[in-house]
């Protein structure tokens, strides 16, 4: 029985085999990330974190414990914020993809929310800020940011260990203000 | 994680033939199914890399747009819409409270940007035998090994639709809301599209608890529809958790109520009520719903309701503090529901 139509080309540019070949043959994957595209060849199962850390060199995006429940991995597709351990790389082909890496301008010019977070001191050991900082700039563009209540609620998907919530929450509200101001 | 086939349908029917073809004439319950579909990924990765679901080929349909078609006769919720979305749609938000607070109550915004609401209901059990496969006996896991949570750490275990075979809680949100608003489930299929009312979506573990739903493993979840109704307006989702937020719910209630005069103290003419945290499927508190008919909403009604709805409950060594914690939540939110204003 041959494959059914087109439309279900698989990412190997092979016919999904019910036994295919080698299922650990790795597998071509573009990536556009900070507005550079990378052209990979990926295990299939490699995360996007994953991709991003070990495959590109962009150790910014934090690998805290891989399933999906501190946050520290937190990216950027299309501006929406998601979980860089629980996303396949192969799937975010085609998304914009921004890391820490790229939110400062061409100039070195801070964005407002590192210039926030440092402004108030929010780094204790600094392992969950990327994805702190990331989450937050995202937080903000949602129009989750209204309120003291609305920033811990939409922020509660980035654990600081360190506990600097307080500091965290004052970040968010003075790049706020100049993020809407832009 | 070991290693898969991976391909990407574009339509809802490319995704079901792919399915078909894969899985190549064996029948198997999805949840252990070799051929799986793949949206948002947030809680097939996740079992993946525990080794707890090991599909030789997933079907990503992370692609397939989503839709929220709102009309006289009700909601229809397309399967791919993210959660993220549908909780911030601002008609769901004053139509149909419950659904917009079952949905924001759940997870953290990521993982509500990336979690479709197909998926979403799909969630599998937090129960820790389950998700850690050093331990030899699940019955979801390795069908006929017994339960290792019925004489173990069961804190988070249910205390309503259990069996000897499984005690794990269902743990999601947004079914509550969708069970107690009678919603339907569109499924596609290779012989087409079929409805089932969302109550019959779950499987409670009897004897086979490892098979968790009503579908195939060929069929797609295509979209809910929730009915209108007199009572979608004055509902919420009030879930009580071991931290604020970002937490799955020890107990949690979803109300609707239409009461005569319009909240002014006026009797209960129809309760739906759907109970979270506490049961291994979701759960729709039909007995509460009835003993609160033609009552006025008072503390001793609400009150008699939720002994109704907890009369068949089984608390175990760590859990049984649910039962009356279960009970005191769905009181709040029966009484936080009558004293809502509700927009006209």
């Amino acid at each position: 029985m041959s494959l059914p139509p087109s439309e279900n080309a698989s990412q190997t540019d092979q016919p999904l085999g019910r036994h295919p070949p080698d299922l650990r043959a790795p597998v071509p994957v573009r990536l556009r990330v900070n507005g550079v595209e990378h052209k990979l060849e990926l295990d299939i199962r490699t995360t996007l974190l994953d991709a991003l850390r070990e495959h590109i060199g962009l150790t910014g995006s934090k690998k805290g414990c891989d399933q999906g429940q501190c946050g520290a991995c937190t990216v950027l597709l299309d501006g929406r914020r998601v979980l860089g351990c629980l996303t396949l790389a192969v799937m975010a082909q085609g998304f914009s993809i921004t890391t820490i890496e790229g939110l400062a301008g061409a100039d070195g010019a801070l964005h407002p929310m590192q210039q926030a977070f440092i402004d108030h001191d929010v780094f204790q050991c600094g392992y969950c800020t990327p994805g702190q900082i990331l989450s937050a700039v995202a937080c903000v563009a949602e129009g989750h940011a209204k309120t003291d209540a609305d920033i811990r609620e939409y922020m509660s998907g980035n654990l600081c260990r360190c506990a600097a919530y307080p500091n965290i929450l004052a970040a968010v509200k003075q790049a706020r203000t100049l993020m809407e101001g832009a | 994680m070991r290693p898969f086939a991976y391909t990407k349908a574009e339509t809802p029917d490319a995704a079901v033939k792919a399915a078909v073809y894969a899985l190549d004439g064996e029948t198997h319950a999805p949840p252990g199914a070799p051929v799986q579909f793949i949206a948002g990924g947030t809680t097939m990765l996740d079992l993946m890399k525990l080794d707890v679901m090991h599909p030789r080929t997933l079907i990503d349909i992370s692609g397939i747009s989503g839709g929220i078609e709102i009309g006289e006769g009700g909601l229809r919720l397309g399967a791919l819409v993210r959660m993220g979305e549908a909780a911030d749609h601002p008609t769901i938000r004053r139509d149909y409270p419950v659904i917009a607070q079952s949905l924001v109550l759940a997870a953290s915004q990521q993982l509500r940007n990336m979690a479709s609401l197909g998926g979403n209901v799909l969630q599998r059990t937090r129960c820790a035998y389950f998700r850690d496969v050093s331990y030899a006996q699940c019955n979801k896991r390795r069908p006929g090994s017994g339960c290792a949570a019925l004489q173990g750490v069961n804190r988070q275990h249910a205390v309503l639709g259990t069996s000897e075979a499984c005690i794990a809680t269902y743990p999601g949100d947004f079914a509550q809301a969708l069970i107690a608003l009678d919603a339907e489930v569109e499924i596609l299929g290779p012989r087409g599209m079929r409805r089932l009312a969302f109550a019959e979506l779950h499987r409670a573990p009897v004897e086979r608890p490892d098979v968790e739903t009503a579908l195939a493993a060929d069929e797609l979840i295509a979209a809910f529809t929730v009915p209108a109704g007199p009572w979608t307006r004055r509902s919420l989702y009030l879930k009580v958790r071991d931290r604020q937020s970002y937490a799955f719910a020890l107990a949690s209630a979803a109300v609707a109520l239409e009461i005569a005069g319009d909240g002014d103290g006026g009797a209960v003419r129809e309760a739906r009520i759907g109970l979270g945290g506490v049961a291994t499927v979701p759960w729709r508190a039909r007995e509460a719903e009835a003993a609160l008919r033609g009552k006025v909403l008072d503390e001793d009604s609400a009150r008699a309701a939720a002994e109704a709805a907890f009369a068949g409950a089984r608390g175990l060594e760590h859990n049984a503090f649910k039962i009356e914690l279960g009970k005191r939540t769905l009181v709040r939110a029966l009484l936080e529901a009558a004293r809502m204003e509700v927009p006209a």
